[in-house]
């Protein structure tokens, strides 16, 4: 059955991405939200390959971080079925979607403001010295040493990481959520919107992450408004409207008027009617 | 050692810029307000309050009134353990002080004699339980289950059905208030056995609150229920997606601080040897306030037990204070006001100069 629906969602947005060297790594088919009334995503099938760097457009509330929030099962889905790494996956919270690989840098970073960084790299997923349940007790110096490695392995400079998330400024906690997705070593990472809050010298700095995710061969969805990023970082592009996809473009042929028209509603994919 | 490093954007920070530990603070207006008391005292009624001044006893200090200025706060600093993990969750726990009344009659009842001079206890609540009287571990287990039951309630009603806490646990404050007067019909429970007696007995109380305020300190900085609690806070969201079990979690502080408030209700019982149903009214404000003095921040996120436990001797030394230069009591409750309200200025005020700062 797993089977079937795999290839009923190649499919669907295989037509436009041309020829794809990787595995699939992430498969949605019919992936629907509705919140009482509000449809907020509707039967979207989506697909991103390992080594595939994929951005996500779309005009405010057309259903992007919900989409991501169905997909990291920070909230339950109302129906659809996700393939997660060649299995059926149907997480029952973020941590088993961590714990699957996916890695997330939310909108909101989510950082605990009082934590300071090893805390906020490690928060859900602890290394601890002695199991005792709820009261196991902490490895500080191993997540501290996990801590400078993921550091170091984006490149990103924080000063003195046992200083709380409150007293840094906000492209260090930036830094920061990007670098827990690094720490982990993850199978796909999602940033939303990363560089939204960022000035020009730290959005280079992010941009410089995500490239070397790309040089890793890492897989990224990158929920972005800023067109050239999205030109100059991703392989496809994804355009979503109205709570629906309406459009999966290769960069190579396409351009930022056309994406724009995408968005707008001016254009849809033929394969997209239903999106209107 | 003030080293600035070139961050992240060549955005510059200063590592010596770092909020002060607020419990220096607190251990600052501890030691001011000894020192006032002491100066106070010497030019007003020519005595000291910290330093021993009768030619008879060979101590350096007024031993007595340091033993009572712990011993007075000690059950309320108990059940200050349980509230200070309460708000950092950035929640409030309003019952603490019913829980003991409660707690305190049910447990009494199951800890009296069954015999007095030979003839069964006229005042036993349970006369069916025979002339043996009950091993001291059966008050405390029913004690213990009581308080645990009770937060429970407060973390299920809090966690599932998203009532704020403040209505939660102020629903809970009259229910255990009620259930406390039902349970003996209003009248007072005594005769508790003597191994009883024994656990409130002395500084036993004392030993019981620095024993547990040691084990809460470990347990907030070195465990994963400390770094969670925190972390829930200081951002219910982050934590949420994080993938932390918030709603679980809740459960589980508010009935550990259930837990610490039947601790503190044995305990108080204990000392007086007898249980009514009045017991404990009040005594979740001062634990609020112990907390709030203590550092504890009431947005959640922020405070230690060693803060609260030097907010619990602050109002220890006030109340010492305040007896020693014979003031009335009506000053002692309009001081401590004044003081609750500064403290939380006082946060505040810390908070806005910390975003300041950035």
């Amino acid at each position: 059955m797993a089977s079937d629906s795999q290839t009923k969602a190649t499919d669907r947005t295989a037509p436009q991405a041309g020829a794809q060297t990787g595995e699939v790594i992430l498969r949605t088919e019919g992936l629907t939200k509705h919140y009482g009334g509000v449809h907020a995503l509707v039967d979207c099938n989506f697909e991103i390959r390992k080594g595939e760097h994929v951005a996500i457009m779309g005009d405010n509330g057309a259903g992007k971080s919900t989409f991501v929030r169905q997909i990291t099962a920070v909230e339950q889905r109302t129906s659809g079925k996700v393939w997660f790494d060649g299995r059926y996956v149907d997480f029952d919270g973020p941590l088993a979607a961590r714990e699957a690989g996916i890695e997330t840098v939310y909108q909101t970073l989510a950082l605990a403001d009082h934590l300071d960084v090893p805390d906020n790299l490690f928060l859900g997923r602890e290394k601890v010295k002695v199991r005792l349940g709820p009261f196991s007790i902490l490895d500080y110096k191993a997540m501290r040493e996990a801590t400078m490695r993921g550091l170091e392995r984006t490149g990103v400079k924080i000063p003195n990481i046992r200083n709380t998330i409150e007293n840094m400024s906000g492209g260090q906690r930036q830094c920061v959520a990007i670098a827990r997705t690094a720490t982990f070593h993850s199978k796909l990472t999602i940033m939303d919107e990363p560089t939204a809050a960022l000035g020009v010298q730290e959005t280079a700095q992010v941009e410089n992450i995500i490239r070397t995710l790309k040089e890793a061969g890492e897989p990224l969805i990158l929920i972005s408004h800023n067109m050239r990023q999205v030109m100059d970082l991703c392989d496809r592009i994804v355009v979503w409207r109205r709570g629906r996809i309406c459009a999966n473009l290769r960069k190579e042929e396409t351009d930022g008027q056309d994406v724009v028209a995408y968005i707008t509603g001016a254009k849809t994919q033929p394969e997209y009617e239903a999106a209107g | 050692m003030s080293e600035t490093t070139h961050g992240v954007g060549g955005l510059t920070f200063d590592a010596s810029k770092r909020a002060r530990p607020p419990e220096l603070g607190v251990l600052i207006a501890l030691i001011l307000m000894i020192v006032v008391f002491e100066v106070l005292g010497r030019l007003l009624i020519h005595d000291s309050f910290l330093f021993n001044t009768r030619d008879n006893v060979d101590t350096l200090f007024n031993e007595p009134r340091l033993k009572i200025i712990i011993l007075q706060v000690a059950i309320v600093g108990i059940i200050a353990l349980g509230v200070t993990q309460v708000i950092i969750s950035g929640g409030i726990d309003l019952s603490s002080g019913s829980v003991v009344g409660a707690t305190a009659m049910i447990a009494m009842s199951f800890a009296q004699v069954a015999t007095v001079n030979g003839n069964p206890n006229p005042k036993a609540m349970f006369p069916e339980l025979g002339l043996v009287d009950l091993p001291v571990i059966v008050p405390i287990v029913v004690g213990l289950i009581c308080g645990i039951v009770a937060g429970v309630i407060n973390g299920l009603l809090i966690a599932y059905t998203r009532i704020p806490p403040f209505i939660a646990t102020l629903g809970m404050m009259v229910t255990a208030r009620g259930l406390a007067k039902w349970w003996s019909k209003g009248q007072p429970i005594s005769f508790p056995t003597d191994s009883y007696a024994a656990i409130g007995k002395g500084m036993m109380p004392v030993a019981i609150f620095v024993a547990l305020a040691i084990l809460f300190h470990f347990v907030m900085k070195y465990t994963v229920y400390g770094k969670h609690t925190y972390a829930i806070g200081s951002n219910e969201d982050a934590a949420r997606m994080s993938g932390i079990k918030v709603a679980r979690h809740k459960v589980l502080i508010y009935a550990i601080a259930g837990m610490l408030a039947s601790i503190a209700a044995i305990v108080l019982s204990s000392k007086n040897l007898t249980a009514q149903a009045g017991m404990g009214q009040m005594y979740e404000l001062d634990a609020i306030a112990m907390a709030v003095i203590g550092g504890v921040s009431l947005q959640g996120g922020r405070g230690s037990m060693l803060g609260t436990v030097l907010g619990a001797l602050i109002f220890g030394v006030i109340i010492s204070g305040f007896t020693f230069l014979r003031l009335d009591a009506y000053y002692q409750e309009m001081v401590k006001g004044a003081i609750i309200v500064g403290a939380v200025v006082l946060d505040q005020w810390r908070q806005s100069r910390n975003a300041a700062r950035m």
